[in-house]
Formats: C-alpha cells, sequence, structure tokens
C-alpha cells in the first residue's frame, strides 16, 4: 500500500453564497489519493461528498466558491500543480484528460442530440491531436473494452436508443477515453437496476487495474464500498470524521456516525424485523450545529464537551483516523 | 394538396441524403434516424393548412422580393409626370393594351405595382439582415449571460432590462435619428461595402445619401431586436445547463465555445427558429413604420412605409389606391411570416410531431376500416 501520492487535498473549503445565507458545504476536508487506488468517500446525502470532488477540478458554479484549500495533483513524476491555482486552461487539459468523471444519472449525462460515439470522438479529439476516423475507431475499440457488445453498431445509437446500463457504461468509456490517472465515479450505480449494479462495479475495478488509474468512488452504499475500496473517507455534515483502509472500517468503526452508517446495512446472515436508521437528518450548513456536527444525533453525546469543542482529527491507530471525543483527548 | 407537397419535400430531402452519400460513403446509413425524422417533419408541415398558406405567401414574397427589382418595368427614378401630366396620381384601371396602371401612379406618375417590387426587395432585406444579425447578437449575449451567471449575468441582464423598458419603437425613433450621421462616415471610408449594401437593396448609386437612412433604420431595429432574444435564450440555457450533460461536458475538458454551441445551442434552438420567423413579419413592419415617420429614406426610394406616408397628404380621394396596394402587401408578408411561424412551432416540437403523425395514422385505419 506505500505507493506514491496522486493527489493530495488540504483544508478543502467550499461555500455557497445563497440569498439564506452562507452554506458551509464543506469545512477543513483533507484527503490524499494514492497511485493505483480506490477510496470511497461515504455520507449521507448533503454531507458534500460530491461538492469536494466537483472543487478538486473547479467545477463548482456560482454561487459556490472554493474559498481555501489546496489540491496537489501529480501529473508526472516532475510535475506537480495546484488545480485550484492553475489557469483555466491548464485545468482544461486535466479535465477529462487526466482526470474524469463518471456520473451519477447516465440518462442525463448525455447530451440526447448526439450519438454515443459522438460523445467519445468528442473527447478525444479535443484532448488529443488524432483524425476523426482514427478516434472513431478508438470509440468502437472503447466500447468493446467497457462490454457493450456490437460497438461497431451502438456507436451510432442516440442515448434513448440505450438503456440505462448501456448508457453508463458508455459514460464510463467517454471518461476512460484519454486513459486518465484520476477516475472519480460520483454514485456510478444509483440510478441503475440492481442487477446492473454489479457489473458497473466490476467493470470500474476491472478498468481499474487494466489501467493502473485510481478512483475516487462517491456513494452512500457501505455494501458497495466493502466490494471494490481500498481506502475509507467517512465524511458527515462537510467534514471528513474518520478514515482507515476499508478492513478497519468494517472490523472497528469508531466513529458513531461510521458505526450507525454499519448497522443500517442489511446483513442477510442475520433476519432482524426491522432496519436500523439514524434518527434525525443532515443538519442544515448554513447554521452546522456547535463543537461536533454530530452531536444532535449521536447516542453518545456529552453534554458540555461535544457541543461546545470540534473534535481533531487523530490517529487511533496506524492509518486510522477519527474525529470523535471518545476517542481522543481534549 | 398536402400530399403534393410531402412529396416535393420528402424529395427534397432525399436528394439531399443522397448528395451528401456522394460526399462521405456511408452518410444515410449513419444519419437513418436524422432523414426519418426530417421527412415527419416534413409530413406534420403539409398536414396544416396555415402553414401550407403562409408557406405559399412567403414563397411569393421572397420571390417578388429578390426577382422584383429585375422584372420591373419602371425604374423608380424616372419621373414621368413631369412629361405625361395625365399620369400624376392616377387611379386604377384594367385595360388589356397595356398602356394603363393596374394599380394606379404616385405623384410622380409612376406605376404603383412596378414600385411596391422595388419596396418589397427593401422590406425584405431590412428585416431579413435585421433578424441575421439582431438574433445571434441576442443568442450569443443570451448563451453567455445564462452559462457564466454570476456578474457577468447580472450585468448583460441589466443591459438588457433598460432596453426591454423602453417601447421598441420609441427606441428605434430616436436611434434613427441619431444614426445617419455616424452611418454616412462609414460608409464614405468604406466604399465596397456601400456598393454591396446599395446592391443588396437594389437602389442606385445616386442613392447613396439615402443608403444611410436605410441603414440607419435597420441598425436602430437591430439594437432594439437583440435583448427579448438575449432574455429568452439565457432563460433556456438556465434550465438546459443544470442538465448534468453539460456539467459531464465541461469535467471531459470541453473548451467553453464548444460547449456553448455544440451542447447548449442546439438543445435550445427550435424556439428560437419560431420566434425569428415571427420577426421577420414584426422586423418589416417596424421598418415600414420607422419610414411611414419619415425617419427612413426620402425620395425617390420607393419604400413602402414612405410611400404610404407620402399618399397621406393626398388621402383619401386621390390617392386610396396607394394606401391599400402598400399596405395590402405589408399585410400579406407579415401575415405569411406569421402562418409560416405558427406551422413552425408545431413542426420543432417533437411532441405535436408525433401527434400529428398518430392522428393521421388513426385517421387512415379508421378510413382502411369503412
Amino acid at each position: 500500500m506505500k505507493l506514491d501520492k496522486l493527489l493530495e487535498v488540504r483544508n478543502l473549503d467550499v461555500r455557497f453564497y445563497t440569498y439564506a445565507g452562507v452554506v458551509q458545504a464543506v469545512s477543513n476536508v483533507s484527503f490524499d489519493v494514492y497511485e493505483g487506488e480506490i477510496i470511497a468517500l461515504v455520507g449521507e446525502t448533503g454531507c458534500g461528498k460530491t461538492v469536494t470532488t466537483r472543487a478538486i477540478t473547479r467545477l463548482i458554479d456560482p454561487p459556490g466558491r472554493v474559498v481555501s484549500g489546496s489540491a496537489l495533483f501529480k501529473r508526472n513524476e516532475k510535475d506537480v500543480v495546484d488545480l485550484l491555482k492553475i489557469s483555466d486552461d491548464e485545468l482544461r487539459n486535466i479535465r477529462g484528460n487526466e482526470i474524469a468523471y463518471v456520473f451519477q444519472d447516465p440518462s442525463s449525462a448525455l447530451n440526447p442530440l448526439y450519438t454515443a460515439g459522438h460523445h467519445i470522438v468528442e473527447t478525444i479529439t479535443s484532448h488529443r491531436n488524432v483524425s476523426k476516423k482514427a478516434a472513431s475507431s478508438e470509440a468502437i475499440r472503447l466500447l468493446r473494452e467497457v462490454l457493450i457488445p456490437h460497438p461497431e453498431a451502438r456507436i451510432k445509437n442516440y442515448p434513448h436508443e440505450l438503456s440505462g446500463g448501456m448508457r453508463q457504461r458508455v459514460v464510463i468509456a467517454t471518461a476512460i477515453a484519454n486513459h486518465p490517472k484520476l477516475l472519480i465515479a460520483d454514485e456510478p450505480t444509483t440510478n441503475l437496476d440492481v442487477t446492473v449494479q454489479a457489473q458497473i462495479l466490476d467493470l470500474i475495478k476491472e478498468l481499474q487495474k487494466k489501467y493502473g488509474m485510481s478512483v475516487i468512488l462517491i456513494t452512500h452504499n457501505l455494501g458497495v464500498v466493502a466490494e471494490v475500496a481500498d481506502r475509507v473517507y467517512i465524511m458527515y455534515a462537510g467534514k471528513v470524521v474518520e478514515y482507515s483502509d476499508v478492513y478497519t472500517i468494517y472490523e472497528k468503526p469508531l466513529h458513531p456516525y461510521t458505526k450507525s452508517l454499519l448497522n443500517a446495512v442489511p446483513n442477510v446472515l442475520k433476519k432482524i424485523e426491522r432496519l436500523e436508521y439514524i434518527p434525525g437528518t443532515v443538519p442544515n450548513l448554513i447554521n452546522p450545529p456547535s463543537g461536533c456536527r454530530f452531536h444532535p444525533r449521536c447516542p453518545f453525546f456529552m453534554k458540555g464537551l461535544c457541543d461546545v469543542k470540534e473534535p481533531k482529527l487523530v490517529e487511533v491507530e496506524k492509518g486510522h483516523y477519527v474525529a470523535c471525543w471518545l476517542h481522543s483527548k481534549g | 394538396m398536402s400530399e403534393s407537397v410531402y412529396n416535393l419535400l420528402s424529395k427534397i430531402i432525399d436528394l439531399y441524403a443522397k448528395s451528401r452519400e456522394k460526399v462521405k460513403y456511408g452518410w444515410i446509413q449513419k444519419n437513418i434516424s436524422k432523414i426519418n425524422e426530417w421527412k415527419l417533419m416534413a409530413y406534420a408541415y403539409s398536414r396544416s393548412y396555415i402553414g401550407l398558406v403562409g408557406g405559399f405567401l412567403v414563397l411569393i414574397t421572397v420571390l417578388l422580393a429578390i426577382l422584383g427589382p429585375y422584372v420591373s418595368w419602371e425604374e423608380y427614378w424616372d419621373y414621368r409626370a413631369v412629361l405625361e401630366p395625365d399620369l400624376y396620381l392616377r387611379p386604377p384601371c384594367l385595360s388589356f393594351t397595356g398602356n394603363c396602371p393596374l394599380l394606379g401612379t404616385d405623384e410622380w406618375g409612376r406605376d404603383i405595382l412596378a414600385m411596391i417590387l422595388y419596396g418589397m426587395r427593401i422590406s425584405f432585406v431590412i428585416s431579413l439582415l435585421v433578424v441575421v444579425l439582431g438574433v445571434p447578437l441576442g443568442i450569443i449575449l443570451g448563451l453567455m449571460a445564462g452559462y457564466k451567471g454570476g456578474i457577468i449575468d447580472e450585468i448583460l441582464m441589466r443591459i438588457t432590462d433598460m432596453f426591454i423598458a423602453f417601447p421598441g419603437l420609441i427606441l428605434s425613433i430616436a436611434f434613427a435619428t441619431v444614426l445617419p450621421e455616424r452611418i454616412r462616415g462609414l460608409l464614405d471610408t468604406h466604399p465596397a461595402l456601400r456598393d454591396f449594401l446599395l446592391g443588396l437593396f437594389a437602389l442606385r448609386p445616386q442613392e447613396y445619401s439615402q443608403l444611410a437612412a436605410l441603414l440607419s433604420v435597420f441598425s436602430a431595429l437591430i439594437i432594439v431586436w437583440w435583448p427579448g432574444y438575449a432574455r429568452i435564450v439565457r432563460g433556456s440555457v438556465l434550465s438546459v445547463k443544470e442538465q448534468t450533460f453539460i456539467e459531464a461536458a465541461r469535467s471531459l475538458g470541453l473548451s467553453t465555445w464548444r460547449i456553448l454551441l455544440k451542447h447548449l445551442l442546439p438543445n435550445i434552438i427550435s424556439p428560437i427558429l419560431v420566434m425569428a420567423t415571427f420577426d421577420l413579419a414584426t422586423a418589416t413592419l417596424l421598418a415600414a413604420s420607422l419610414s411611414f415617420l419619415g425617419l427612413g429614406p426620402q425620395d425617390p426610394v420607393p419604400e413602402l412605409g414612405f410611400m404610404i406616408s407620402k399618399a397621406g397628404l393626398y388621402f383619401p380621394e386621390r390617392s386610396w389606391w396607394i394606401v391599400i396596394a402598400d399596405g395590402t402587401v405589408l399585410l400579406l408578408i407579415a401575415l405569411g411570416w406569421n402562418l409560416l411561424g405558427d406551422a413552425l412551432r408545431d413542426v420543432f416540437d417533437p411532441r405535436t410531431r408525433r401527434a400529428i403523425e398518430v392522428k393521421a395514422r388513426a385517421k387512415s385505419l379508421k378510413e382502411g376500416k369503412k
């Protein structure tokens, strides 16, 4: 697991300046992605997983803004750039070429006016100096790579002529068209049929091995995480609350939030009447709770400590960090 | 009638497809669904009687506007009343000897029908230029405002609001009064542009000073034209931009221009096209109104609005035919574009297009049963 760092995000802070107030969508988030690993960002809806990954390549639209932080990305052995500081043109060269995204909803991630092939060809030709014909045959090869049958015919299909799983495969093919170093998959299986979900995950894992790329997988499904991820970051209300390698998270979850999340996953080996859930909802990030942001929902809430001071991420054992007053001393 | 129009249109589509096929082998096979959609569009269009009437009117008026000045049997600078006093404001008459003006003459003794042919060219060119130059301006500004958002959006839209706050006619009057001086200067320094425009309006070089007035009319119209488009385009962009494929395009590193023109614009273009068709009518009428108010060209340029305004001096006993003839022509031009636009709205909307197809199928099934 001792590989070189590909991406190093430090103290990322993203805010949305809305009429209702300033939404602190992501506060002080740091994480690392090493070469050739799959990390998972896990958390409920609205805790800033998507915003974090969008912020890395500055895909945040006004009224959102990256307030502070850095995202060092290793383009090659010598060239390390801060994605949050480089020029727009340079960033555009990185997007889709070295960092690519797979979005949640494959039905709207493809422009309905263009064929599947067009999307791939467009991506290739806007980053590489190749002819349309060469790009076209490359597109067929990529579609075959993502296990689409009869790619020669499918390349001419419009998105509405493809099934959901097929569309997601096209989106993946578009994303890997330029052999990116980092693939960011934002809940790639959420909108898919359950039977297709496993296939898509397998595909991502296979492609990751084949191209040696790193993957950031965003999900709220811990079952998915166990299947593919190497390391897991648990996010809550715009903060990282716990991270470690995937086995430790499942064996020895420390943060109460992580425990609750794991309890909420149905276990086929146990017969249970009711599925566990976490009471309450993710707090409004315009006025986040004081101290630990999880304290209003936490079963181990300690008055006078949790709602006053904010816990810092501390290393409990090697590579296992947690931000909780149960495990760190003030 | 609908059948033959449909056959004609689908033949044209086939011809186009075949010529593309010749250039690039496999084009038809690759674009078969596109071709079928075009044919469905042609079918939906041919089913609409309103559209057929509109299309017919537009075809006639556009053809006359293009060919008019060449087939016109009188020059507009030919003041025949000077030599033949009985041609002065002669009412319409019908005779087969060919010696009698069908729609009467004006105070210079010029045949009104011949003058209308010139006037149609001027109206058509003005409306076309206004739409061709004004609409893209509005589209580009609207795209920028909607896509960029933030401060750029705010600035562009407030400027748009300022333009919309004024009534279009008043604003264009204001511009039409101040612009000629500037435009004259511009024409003096660019003789090639001047000659090109003279040819476009079918005027002789002596009318060079009138050209500035004509240009100021259409510049004034362009200035008041784009805000409506900017606003509509911005609104559509805001809804389309939220779709993931735009974000996907950005995340794939496509350039802003490519996203604007290849991904956003095609998704919002059809209502714009329909609106532009309607606006060809509105621009024709507005241009005529401006010259009716005396802000356009002067004698001897036979602009339709200007002719009506001159006829007002002798109205009604000695000039009713001028007002009726010119007014009818303006009406027909406007009516044609409006009807066509109405039909195009149905044709461009995929849902109504499908509905028309389904209705036709149901009808033919019913007839088959009988």
